[in-house]
């Protein structure tokens, strides 16, 4: 077995030292009632040729997004990352060391996860971000469970253009904490009113924005109204490049940011694994989740990083921490990282002029397919179409012409059939005038 | 003239005039180890005897302070936000926590003097 | 450009402070960068934009550099490293494993990795196929009923674990308030409890490092929800009576968690449900080799019992008439089927399922035997021959780790921390320190499969070399140590007093 350097030899020669006559010795302690060989109806080993074929035999049954035009978002966008992000983050270094609780051996990921808690301050415009979370989804959840303990409230109230996934994932984990979430409609025409429902017993206003329904908002008002209350604003953004162009949260006056990162560095490997990128306030510092790399000196007074204000964390609190989470998205969080240091602010600006571009010269062309009617309201680089028959079905029928083109909004909300017709429609960088004429053409032909 | 007493869970308390200054022990903050970090109540609040009313951090660990009696929180050691490293200076002089208004004075009779604590202090080593 | 130097009087005998192959780098933001850029990108389409009113004002402040300035500044970086790759990582608890390099390979697969997780089921049909056959490997090594695929790293699936729990307990009418943990738990133990609005009472652990069940039958109550156990446990002992155990929890109307973080010891060997375990999450990024990444990211799919199946979370992969489904919502699941929710955005984390299938393919039954069988020789091999010189606790046999106090280093000076620099010096990552909380300077090594007697010959040598210079009076070398690393030990009282999270701007004089 090619991952196993002992040999017969050495195993004997060590059974020999330990004193015992064989490995199944050394199991003894397994109760006898336990079945000493249980049987696996597993297959044996495999060489690196069979196993690489099973997976080119997984892929084949799939539609490749690289080989098909791809208008796919709701909270996933495709972007081209460069062949540097992924040379770097393979270096073994990286890839294959543990989290850096040994500082003086683990300078390299510390430095780097400063650097990147620096540019999630600046991308969001707070003043203090975290080394990652597992994704946007449960940073959310996070974010309202920080919420409750920083305003000792119980109640969340959350805007119906967030993520219906990111509010699933928060209803699931506040749910046995005694803290009730309102969760208003779903609310593609952006005409819920959030100002007049502030009050003094909320813990936390969830909003989004670009929202789910590609809606852009400004919370400027909504913030106000929220700190007179005594509410933190927690905004969630689930297109981190749309930051590149747009005012950042912070400026808004939000309290917690929360960024779902998956769109820069990493390939979007079925939604995961990517990254939470998590920001706040300096003052709410020590009442935020996850790890913190902060800045120190050695004993010869040189600069360097270290893992700190872990008394929060759950190795050393137990259960009072302030969350559980230990391993989070390091290596997604260098990605993300890398991908932002090589665009730089010219470069990352420009790609999000390229990406809202994009997608209102791909809502132009759409506008004028019969059948189609994209909603009307400012947008970044996806917006919603009402299309003049059920969503799904059509976009089944443009993936039977090998065509990506939307994703129905009633796989998220089956239960809302007004919803029915709803089609959300992405563009991005990757997307060429081929790849929009292939999509109206399609789509014409599909509603006529 | 203050009168001092001691809890088990290694605080101070300073009783003068109904007003109780309350602190970690000498031997607390030896145990933690460097100070970096102490979370206090909001002056106002009322406190049971036993409630955990401030935590205290060092870099490798983070302890409770529990109440050593019952009454309201009247003033809090705003030195400690820039200064925490006062706890290890001086625990049981500028290192103080909080101070409270006693509202029963009867719970001091269930603490130790001095000299009761040095010996249980000498008990757990 | 500006070159920064950032420490012209560091200590290395340079003029630069650079030594060798280690070179001080600036961070990203002092490299004099600013209308740099490492990627050309295609020009914007002209056509008028829709963003008035919600466009950014000012600059982010973003550095701009070119790609090899870029490249250079991470390779410095990672040069500051230790990793698996490099040398023994025998950090107990933590399972640092080879890491193949086929599992990369297969996970950037053009139709896997590049896949979006909105595209219509019909054109993911391999990917779900992929899900469900790692899903079979779960269910297969531990004969258990039912799998959650989405957890997202260790902390994660103990949720999604005692979540289950609390559903099961709810539908029979009483969600119950307590969940006991043995005292030497992981902290993301009693911190999951918590957040399941779960009370902790903690289990300790007798003279033997094992589980105190006559403590434990006194603890047991209608209040109890359910029990976590890591076992083996984080002394890296099985835990003898788990069968008489799991009988007394189930016998209260409780559940038996069983902590997965030490699976290594018995894959390929005991099924977890003959323990009669209820659930345990799985951390792919120890026991099925996903790299660790600095810190993540992992994946911790949670196996069930038949009583605790019905309420894993969405979404989930099925095997229907016409293929693979996916069922998203819980009008999907059916009425069989009683979801707690959902525990992440999307599908889970794909990309280290994959990694964990070539692993497993790799490896297959023959292959997980001999692994868990090497891994816990390995350890008992460190054990045996390092137990005259250190303090060993308990007895053995160890699992997949071994355990030693610090009564070795009694009046010398040096502690448990000083001797782990000592060992940085040396060439090696240290032992995980101070865990388990039950003994004293807590030493815990985990040597793993993966590491050759050769290795472990010259680990040993030098552990016993270390501990008779501490021994012999040596103490200040051990608090000098590391001398040889990027950085010496650094002030971490200093960090978190004064914390620094950020790099800002240099203030105008």
């Amino acid at each position: 077995m090619r991952y196993l350097p002992l040999n017969d030899a050495d195993r004997a020669r060590m059974l020999d030292a330990v004193g015992v006559g064989s490995v199944e010795d050394l199991f003894r302690d397994v109760p006898s009632e336990v079945p000493p060989g249980p049987v696996f109806d597993l297959p044996d080993h495999q060489g690196e040729m069979a196993v690489e074929q099973a997976f080119n035999a997984f892929a084949v049954k799939n539609l490749s997004p690289s080989c098909a035009p791809t208008f796919l978002g709701a909270g996933a966008y495709r972007h081209h990352i460069p062949a540097a992000v992924d040379a770097l983050i393979q270096r073994g270094e990286f890839l294959t060391s543990y989290t850096p609780y040994q500082p003086e051996i683990s300078q390299g990921t510390l430095q780097a996860l400063f650097e990147f808690q620096t540019q999630v301050c600046l991308l969001t415009g707070m003043e203090v971000a975290n080394a990652s979370m597992y994704d946007a989804a449960t940073a959310c959840a996070e974010a309202a469970l920080m919420a409750a303990r920083v305003t000792r409230r119980k109640k969340v109230l959350i805007s119906g253009s967030v993520h219906p996934h990111y509010v699933d994932v928060i209803l699931t984990e506040t749910g046995f904490t005694g803290i009730s979430c309102e969760r208003l409609a779903p609310d593609p025409m952006g005409i819920e009113d959030l100002v007049g429902r502030v009050d003094d017993d909320l813990a936390c206003v969830l909003v989004q924005t670009p929202g789910f329904f590609g809606r852009l908002s400004d919370f400027t008002a909504l913030a106000a109204q929220c700190h007179a209350m005594g509410v933190l604003l927690v905004v969630a953004v689930a297109e981190p490049v749309s930051l590149g162009a747009l005012m950042p949260p912070g400026e808004m006056g939000a309290d917690i940011v929360v960024v779902d990162g998956s769109s820069l560095g990493m390939p979007l490997s079925f939604g995961g694994p990517g990254v939470g990128l998590f920001a706040t306030r300096e003052k709410y510092m020590r009442n935020m989740p996850g790890r913190l790399v902060g800045e120190t000196l050695d004993v010869d007074g040189r600069r360097g990083w270290v893992l700190t204000l872990s008394t929060r964390e759950q190795h050393i609190r137990r259960e009072k921490a302030t969350s559980n989470i230990c391993t989070n998205s390091g290596l997604c969080a260098l990605a993300f990282s890398i991908h932002l240091a090589l665009l730089g602010e010219d470069g990352f600006t420009k790609l999000a002029e390229v990406n809202h571009k994009a997608a209102a010269a791909l809502a132009k062309r759409l506008s004028a397919v019969k059948g189609v009617k994209p909603l009307s309201g400012p947008f970044f680089n996806e917006f919603a179409v009402v299309l003049d028959k059920p969503a799904a079905p059509v976009v089944e029928a443009l993936a039977a012409k090998g065509i990506l083109g939307g994703v129905p909004v009633s796989r998220f909300y089956p239960q809302f059939p007004e919803l029915e017709n709803l089609m959300l429609v992405t563009a991005t960088e990757t997307n060429g005038d081929a790849d929009f004429d292939a999509l109206v053409a399609a789509l014409t032909e599909v509603l006529r | 003239m203050a009168k001092l007493y001691f809890s088990e869970e290694h605080e101070w308390i300073s009783v003068e005039g109904g007003i109780g200054t309350v602190g970690i022990t000498e031997y607390a903050q030896e145990q933690l180890g460097d100070v970096v970090f102490v979370e206090l109540p909001e002056v106002g609040t009322a406190i049971e005897k036993g409630d955990d009313v401030a935590v205290v951090e060092s870099v490798k660990a983070a302890s409770e302070v529990y109440s050593p009696v019952s009454g309201e929180i009247v003033e809090i050691n705003e030195d400690l936000a820039d200064a925490p490293g006062q706890v290890n200076q001086s625990a049981e002089g500028d290192g103080w926590f909080f101070k409270i208004k006693l509202s029963d004075e009867s719970e001091l009779d269930d603490l130790m003097n001095r000299k009761d604590y040095d010996a249980f202090v000498e008990g757990l080593e | 450009m500006t070159e920064v130097h950032v420490f012209p009087s560091a200590p290395a005998g340079t003029v630069s402070g650079n030594r060798g192959l280690t070179v001080e780098e600036p961070l990203l933001f002092e490299m004099g960068g600013e209308a740099g850029c490492g990627v050309d990108l295609p020009e914007p389409r002209d056509v008028p934009d829709h963003l008035t009113g919600f466009a950014r004002k000012g600059r982010i402040g973003l550095p701009g550099l070119s790609e090899p300035q870029v490249v250079r500044h991470y390779t410095r970086l990672s040069q500051k490293n230790y990793s698996i790759d490099a040398g023994f990582y025998p950090l107990g608890s933590c399972t640092m494993k080879y890491n193949p390099r086929l599992n990369e390979k297969v996970a950037r697969t053009t139709g896997l990795g590049d896949l979006h997780p909105m595209q219509p089921v019909s054109t993911v049909q391999g990917a779900l196929e992929a899900i469900d056959a790692m899903a079979a490997w779960l269910l297969g090594l531990t004969g258990m009923a039912g799998v959650a695929m989405s957890p997202a790293a260790g902390a994660h699936g103990e949720l999604c674990g005692v979540m289950a729990i609390r559903a099961a307990q709810e539908a029979k009418g009483n969600p119950r308030k307590i969940i006991l943990v043995p005292e030497s738990a992981h902290g993301t133990n009693p911190a999951t409890a918590a957040l399941c609005g779960y009370s902790v009472v903690a289990i300790p652990a007798t003279a033997e490092g094992r589980v105190d069940i006559a403590a434990l039958k006194a603890k047991l109550s209608d209040d109890v929800a359910g029990l976590m156990l890591t076992n083996p446990n984080t002394c890296g002992l099985f835990e003898r009576e788990v069968r008489e155990i799991a009988d007394l929890v189930h016998a209260a109307g409780a559940f038996f968690y069983m902590d997965g973080a030490n699976f290594n010891a018995l894959i390929g060997r005991v099924k977890i449900a003959d323990l009669g375990a209820d659930a345990m999450h799985i951390n792919l990024h120890k026991t099925f080799s996903t790299p660790h990444g600095g810190g993540g990211p992992g994946a911790g799919p949670t196996v069930f019992s038949q009583a605790l199946a019905p309420f894993a979370p969405l979404p989930f992969v099925r095997r229907g008439d016409d293929g693979f489904e996916l069922v998203e919502t819980r009008a999907q699941a059916g009425a069989d089927a009683h979801p707690f929710g959902r525990m992440k955005g999307f599908h889970g984390q794909f990309g280290v399922m994959l990694r964990a299938l070539a692993y497993a393919m790799s490896l297959g039954k023959d292959g997980f035997r001999q692994a868990s069988g090497d891994a816990v020789l390995n350890a008992n091999y460190l054990l045996a021959r390092l137990k005259d010189v250190l303090s060993a606790p308990f007895e053995g046999p160890c699992m997949h780790e071994a355990l030693f106090d610090d009564g070795f280093l009694k009046d010398t000076g040096v502690t448990t921390l000083d001797l782990a620099k000592a060992l940085i010096d040396e060439g090696y990552h240290p032992m995980t320190m101070y865990f388990p909380l039950v003994v004293h300077g807590a030493l815990l090594m985990e040597p793993t499969e993966t590491e050759s007697k050769q290795t472990l010959d010259a680990f040993i040598d030098t552990v016993r070399a270390l501990a008779a210079k501490a021994k012999a009076g040596e103490a200040d070398f051990f608090h000098a140590a590391p001398r040889l690393t990027p950085r010496r030990r650094l002030d971490e009282t200093l960090a978190a007093r004064k914390p620094v999270l950020r790099w800002a701007p240099p203030k105008a004089e």
